[in-house]
């Protein structure tokens, strides 16, 4: 019997093509995030507070996944933004496959900015890296406060927690700072805004954080240019 | 949910690898799993069977390793096991600390038989 190391990662076709996303997302400027929560917590009401608020000179892309139907394409397409809709067909997650296809014709030097709506699931999309800058959690508070417990992988990956539909927290019993320290005890340091997609309360902080993490990109890509510049001077 | 897709992936490389070793036959497959990488063993072990199931790959076996998670102090570099979301470093108590591993999902390694010496459905005898 022989045993050969292979020392790779399961998903590594799906790492692979990621990695190829993530180098034209840089080469044209294109700031992504993949948006990923339980079925019903608020993605599609997210971005369509999003993209109202948004100026309409905005570069923005959606590209919104579910297994059937194309009604959130529908209804953020309303806002005059390219919306396209991944119809998966069962798949319970989004792969880098799956966006490659969904960015097909449409111009990339044109979209500063692309958001993707993963299918409603805490657990597979956590596996599945679509080349995204960041992975954006939304957790709602009719859901449980140990929500971060029990799916503790999306919540360590996510850089930002989204907690939604605080306008209903009088009414259920959902403890919010539990379901805070919860997620910071999984992912110390986690970034997390409190919203109401229904009041529009948060949405500003949300916008901020996007906005923030804008510069912080453009800051990390003037870092990468001034050393290009810098030797081709020496040259 | 997505571990048939897990699976699906590992027998890919399994049938990768193989080809480039002709002549042997793939017996076992080794695949490390994290604490935090939302894979659950025995589902996964549920899928490959189902997909191995009256294939040529019927007799592969999958062993599968839990990797926990471990953190390292930022205050004195000690490494520990985080069980139970407790992060308090054992030496120092700062709860200040980076995740070290805990959300692998890595193909270890391919056992492989040389032709002949391995029948298809049965376990094969351990030797060196």
């Amino acid at each position: 019997m022989e045993r050969l190391p292979l020392e790779k990662k399961v998903l590594s076709e799906n790492d692979r093509l990621a990695a190829g996303l993530r180098a034209r997302f840089r080469e044209h400027g294109i700031l992504c995030f993949n948006l990923i929560s339980s079925p019903g917590s608020g993605k599609t009401s997210l971005l369509e507070r999003t993209l109202e608020s948004l100026p309409q000179n905005e570069r923005v892309g959606i590209l919104t996944g579910d297994i059937q139907t194309d009604n959130d394409a529908r209804r953020l397409a309303r806002f005059g933004f390219p919306v396209k809709q991944i119809t998966t067909g069962g798949t319970c997650h989004l792969d880098a496959r799956m966006i490659e296809r969904g960015l097909e014709g449409w111009r990339l030097l044109d979209i500063d900015l692309l958001l993707i709506e993963n299918v409603g699931n805490l657990v597979c999309p956590a596996s599945y890296d679509l080349g995204e800058a960041a992975k954006i959690v939304v957790l709602s508070v009719t859901e449980g406060e140990d929500k971060p417990l029990k799916y503790p992988s999306i919540f360590f990956k996510a850089k930002l927690l989204v907690l939604n539909k605080v306008d209903l927290l009088p009414y259920v019993p959902f403890d919010i700072d539990a379901a805070e320290e919860n997620a910071r005890c999984i992912h110390p340091g986690m970034d997390i805004v409190r919203v109401s997609c229904t009041t529009g309360d948060g949405i500003q902080p949300w916008l901020a954080w996007l906005e923030q993490r804008r510069h912080l990109q453009l800051a990390a890509r003037a870092e990468s240019v001034v050393p290009e510049r810098a030797r081709a001077a020496l040259r | 949910m997505h571990e048939m897709g897990i699976a699906n992936s590992v027998l890919e490389a399994v049938r990768v690898e193989a080809a480039r070793h002709p002549g042997s036959y793939p017996c076992r497959v080794g695949v490390r799993i994290g604490e935090l990488a939302a894979v659950d063993p025995s589902a996964l072990e549920f899928c490959f069977d189902a997909l191995t199931r009256e294939t040529d790959l019927e007799s592969l076996q999958l062993e599968i390793e839990i990797c926990p998670r471990r953190h390292r102090c930022l205050d004195c570099a000690t490494e520990f096991r985080v069980k139970d979301f407790n992060f308090e470093c054992p030496r120092c108590r700062s709860l200040r600390s980076e995740c070290l591993s805990g959300d692998e999902l890595e193909l270890a390694y391919l056992e492989v038989e040389e032709n002949g010496t391995v029948t298809a459905g049965k376990e094969s005898p351990e030797r060196e």
